[in-house]
């Protein structure tokens, strides 16, 4: 076997984090403020330098591999990777003063976060299952640990604990879907799967080990029926875990399935498409009904979440490029609108009092107009009304869909969308129609109501502008 | 264009942002918070005269049209134009919302920036639905409405303004996600937005059906027609004086709008072969609602239910055309139904407006729009009484009134379609004289009934200004109806090309 020196610049954004997790694990040891600042802002440095980098190597460039194989280098991980930083970055940046009011600010919380977006830079460039596999462990474990962050938080580790079981349990459901592929097509390079797959070689076996990802798959993004883990985990997590596992990890979800099931398994798209269709169908009826009748809001978001994630599946399922397009960018506009959503309950919640019921945003209006606005816009566009992103994510997908035939699809997605509209409405009922008796202005943190201001002004640029990322989705999917 | 001014642009985005300056400015002074509204809608209305003296009477096409990329990946494009359909919408949208800005003027004390503010966007976004050209931008608009109107039900609005503004959402935008499937497969089947692309496509007739559905749902929502009207008289009820006026005067024309500019250019073989359905609902609206309006006992829902009849005799306008044709075989008979069914709906958009205001008028001094607590109320304000008298005659559709005109038309076009036709449709006079006459017996008649009658005061200057200028438009209309018809004609005569080609 001859060794090929691999291309180490290409890999330039995972080096950069790798090595940075060493640098910001030693900083901290020697950082004396209780307070982590250190680790903070070198923390949001190494994720301002990983976008840099990856957007510097990946962005326009020709689709290249190296690593024997293993790392793939195209426009699809540039947008990925930038995407997963930059709501790492939001979310982090709200989660400080949380933790800071909790007696949890730590250093490890910002090294876990590395680590798992190390882990979601591996997957987004995985071309081989084993590095896939090892991308999403090490996201898994960190997102973990996370979760328990808060220790001595019973419902903390209730939901860390469930959150492990059912991890692990997927895990070994993808790792077994795996070891079938690579029976099936004797390699574990997505390339030479692919030609397997389009040669038709063992189909029934590659059909079996499809299947088994599919669920895994599944599994990490909360899509019906495999969504159980969800809402308890959203719920008991310290919300500013909640806030960094609500976003970017779902985009990291997307990088796994268009890796493994497009890049790789696309040719058996007959044989997904069925199961997408099941998936998408029973997340927008279990997260859009569940959500109805739910009172917390956190709990709410979580359903809300589960029947974004059917929309997302949607785009899955046309099979086109203009389809998986509208999925990234159904993925990333909902990375935007999660991470307002939970910086809001952060921004609400204060030393000793969680303001993650519907009925703590009561009065928000009379409080403070503009976090309401924020909070209006960010509602609307999870609703899906012009005027926000999430208007165009919708749209984005129903086109995918309608263009393919499945009009009826169409039909049922948008029925949902309406009984969507109940709930999101429900908070806005909370926050501009109850009036307090006498309303407690808000307090925050310069830094935080920036943070605000920027992602409630991102949903409405977007909405109204919408080009620019519309045509940089479609860039990355190759069109 | 006018000058090379992109004054359609300019009617849209000035009010948007004006709100946003408002909201901005006049956060904690109320005062400016009003003057700058009063600016705004002021120079839009400015605006909106430059655009009808700036109209070339006579022409079918579309006029003032600004066209630039928008979204380029999908041949969305931002396409603005008028013609003599939706240039008077434009005109009457600004006037109403300038109405809406001095009505509020002492009255709305919670919060008036936001107030002002949610009105002068709602303005823009109006102004957006009628001159929109691509299909996808007018859904922007479209459902952008949702978002100001939900907020001024819901924060101004009376006890019970939760339920109904949620029931006003969730019913406009259940109809209006429809339509958006059934744009996105005409895109696909006209390779762009553009609505002009959607004319003449030829489409197979089990597709025009559910297009026509699709549509139908959206925009009967808005009109409202029956059965899906129920909405409405909650939203009216609960709404604030100036919701209620934009919601009578403005919104519910964008369903009658969308009839005319969407689902019978795109779909007219499917709408000749549904019309049976559009007449015999429109008839219902006529007859039944009209009936159930006289059993009201409160006065905003009498004017409601009012609405939905007189916007019943619209859509009875519009889809009887196919009829007249196969009756008498004239195309005039049909373009004079369009017509009338247009004029009708610029009528009542002036005379629902004036109803509101005169009954927000009362509820500002009396906290009640209970009609069994009114009584002899011209006794104690006799110019606002001769006002209401005059509006309510307007409503019923008295000679020299501006709704008499629409209603005649479509009364004479209506024979032609055949006999029944027109005597249902007739009803409708004799129905609307019924109602309004016995609520203004009720309410401004009679002797003074309690002390809180006893202790009302006239109206103001500024009140005065409000009905008065309503006053001059409804007469003047009334009289002299040939500026708006001569407008409208020549695109309403384009547009019965595309629907009847043979003819």
């Amino acid at each position: 076997m001859n060794f090929e020196m691999p291309q180490f610049a290409m890999a330039a954004p995972e080096i950069w984090l790798g090595v940075m997790v060493c640098v910001v694990l030693i900083a901290d040891l020697f950082d004396r403020s209780q307070q982590s600042r250190l680790a903070f802002f070198l923390t949001q440095l190494t994720l301002l330098g990983a976008i840099g980098l990856a957007l510097y190597t990946h962005w326009g460039m020709e689709r290249a591999i190296t690593f024997n194989g293993m790392y793939v280098s195209d426009s699809l991980a540039a947008v990925l990777k930038v995407t997963v930083a930059g709501l790492s970055m939001v979310t982090l940046g709200y989660s400080r003063d949380y933790l800071r009011q909790r007696d949890l600010l730590k250093g490890e919380f910002y090294l876990l976060a590395l680590i798992a977006n190390l882990g979601m830079f591996v997957m987004a460039s995985a071309s081989s299952l084993l590095v896939l596999y090892v991308g999403l462990e090490m996201l898994s474990l960190s997102l973990y640990a996370m979760v328990a962050f808060d220790r001595d938080s019973r419902i903390g580790a209730e939901a860390a604990m469930k959150y492990f079981v059912l991890g692990a349990l997927s895990s070994g459901m993808m790792l077994y879907g795996m070891s079938m592929i690579y029976g099936a097509s004797g390699s574990l390079l997505i390339d030479t799967i692919a030609s397997h797959a389009a040669a038709g070689d063992n189909l029934l076996l590659m059909a079996f080990g499809m299947t088994f990802a599919l669920v895994g798959v599944a599994f990490k993004f909360g899509a019906a029926p495999f969504h159980m883990w969800l809402p308890d985990v959203y719920q008991g997590a310290p919300t500013s875990a909640t806030a960094f596992l609500g976003t970017a990890p779902k985009i990291a979800a997307l990088a796994l399935f268009l890796r493994l099931l497009v890049d790789g398994l696309g040719d058996l798209h007959d044989q997904w498409q069925a199961m997408a269709v099941l998936l998408a169908v029973g997340s927008l009826a279990v997260g859009n009904l569940f959500a109805l009748v739910q009172t917390n809001f956190k709990r709410m978001l979580a359903y809300s979440t589960i029947s974004h994630i059917g929309f997302l599946f949607l785009g899955l399922i046309a099979g086109t490029p203009e389809g998986y397009s509208a999925a990234l960018f159904y993925a990333i506009s909902y990375g935007i609108m999660a991470s307002g959503a939970f910086g809001m309950i952060i921004l609400l919640s204060r030393r000793g009092f969680e303001a993650e019921m519907i009925d703590d945003m009561r009065g928000l209006n009379d409080r403070h107009s503009g976090f309401a606005l924020v909070m209006l816009l960010l509602m609307f566009s999870m609703t899906g009304i012009p005027g926000t992103v999430g208007f165009y994510a919708k749209w984005l997908v129903l086109q995918s869909l309608i263009d393919t035939g499945m009009i009826w699809l169409a039909v049922v997605a948008v029925v949902f969308a309406v009984i969507g509209a109940f709930y999101y409405l429900r908070v806005l009922k909370a926050v501009y129609f109850d009036r307090l008796e006498s309303p407690v202005p808000i307090e925050a943190p310069a830094g935080q109501r920036a943070i605000v201001a920027l992602n409630g002004g991102a949903i409405l640029l977007l909405g109204l502008f919408p080009d620019r990322l519309i045509e940089i989705c479609r860039i990355a999917l190759g069109l | 264009m006018l000058g090379g001014w992109p004054l359609l642009s300019l009617l849209i985005w000035l009010p948007i942002l004006g709100g946003a300056v408002v909201l901005w400015t006049g956060r904690d002074n109320a005062d400016r918070a009003r003057w700058s509204a009063l600016a705004v809608a002021g120079l839009t209305l400015i605006l909106g005269l430059v655009l009808w003296f700036g109209f070339e009477t006579g022409v079918a096409g579309m006029q003032f049209v600004e066209r630039a990329p928008w979204i380029e990946s999908f041949g969305i494009e931002y396409y603005l134009g008028v013609d003599g359909i939706s240039m008077p919408l434009v005109v009457l949208t600004a006037f109403s919302t300038l109405l809406v800005v001095i009505a509020a003027w002492e009255v709305v004390r919670y919060k008036p920036a936001q107030y002002l503010a949610a009105f002068l966007i709602m303005e823009g976004i109006m102004i957006g639905v009628f001159s929109a050209l691509d299909a996808l931008l007018f859904y922007v608009f479209f459902e952008a409405m949702l978002i100001p109107m939900f907020l001024i039900i819901g924060i101004w609005g009376g006890p019970n303004r939760i339920y109904a503004t949620l029931k006003f959402f969730l019913y406009t935008f259940l109809g209006s996600v429809m339509m958006l499937v059934a744009l996105i497969y005409l895109r696909g089947q006209a390779g762009s937005f553009a609505i002009e692309d959607f004319y003449g496509l030829g489409l197979p007739f089990a597709a025009q059906v559910l297009i026509f559905l699709a549509f139908l749902a959206a925009f009967a929502v808005k009109v409202p027609m029956f059965p899906v009207h129920t909405w409405l008289p909650d939203a009216h009820v609960e709404a604030p004086t100036g919701g209620s006026v934009i919601l009578a005067a403005i919104t519910l024309k964008i369903g009658g709008y969308g009839f005319l500019r969407f689902s019978l250019p795109i779909a007219p073989e499917a709408s000749m072969a549904l019309d049976w359905l559009l007449i015999g609902l429109s008839l219902i609206a006529v007859v039944y609602i009209g009936l159930v309006a006289m059993v009201q006992e409160d006065l905003k829902k009498l004017i409601a239910y009012s609405s939905i009849a007189h916007m019943g005799f619209v859509t009875l306008a519009f889809f009887l055309i196919f009829r007249i044709v196969a009756g008498e075989g004239t195309r005039d008979g049909a373009l004079l139904a369009l017509e009338g069914g247009l004029v009708q709906m610029i009528s009542h958009g002036f005379v629902s407006a004036a109803m509101f205001l005169c009954v927000g008028v009362l509820y500002d001094r009396m906290h009640t729009r209970r009609i069994a607590d009114y009584g002899g109320v011209a006794n104690r304000m006799p110019v606002f009484a001769g006002l209401f008298v005059f509006f309510a005659m307007a409503n019923a559709g008295l000679p020299g009134t501006s709704g008499f005109v629409g209603e005649f038309m479509v009364i004479l076009a209506s024979f032609q379609a055949g006999f029944w036709y027109a005597a249902i449709a007739g009803l409708t006079l004799i129905l609307g004289a019924a109602y309004s006459l016995w609520m203004i017996k009720r309410v401004v008649y009679g002797q003074v009934r309690n002390t809180q009658v006893d202790e009302l005061r006239d109206i103001n200057a500024r009140e005065r200004l409000l009905l008065g200028s309503l006053v001059g438009v409804v007469l003047f209309f009334g009289v002299y109806p040939a500026p708006l018809i001569n407008v409208m004609a020549p695109s309403l005569e384009a547009l019965l090309g595309i629907v009847m080609p043979a003819l």
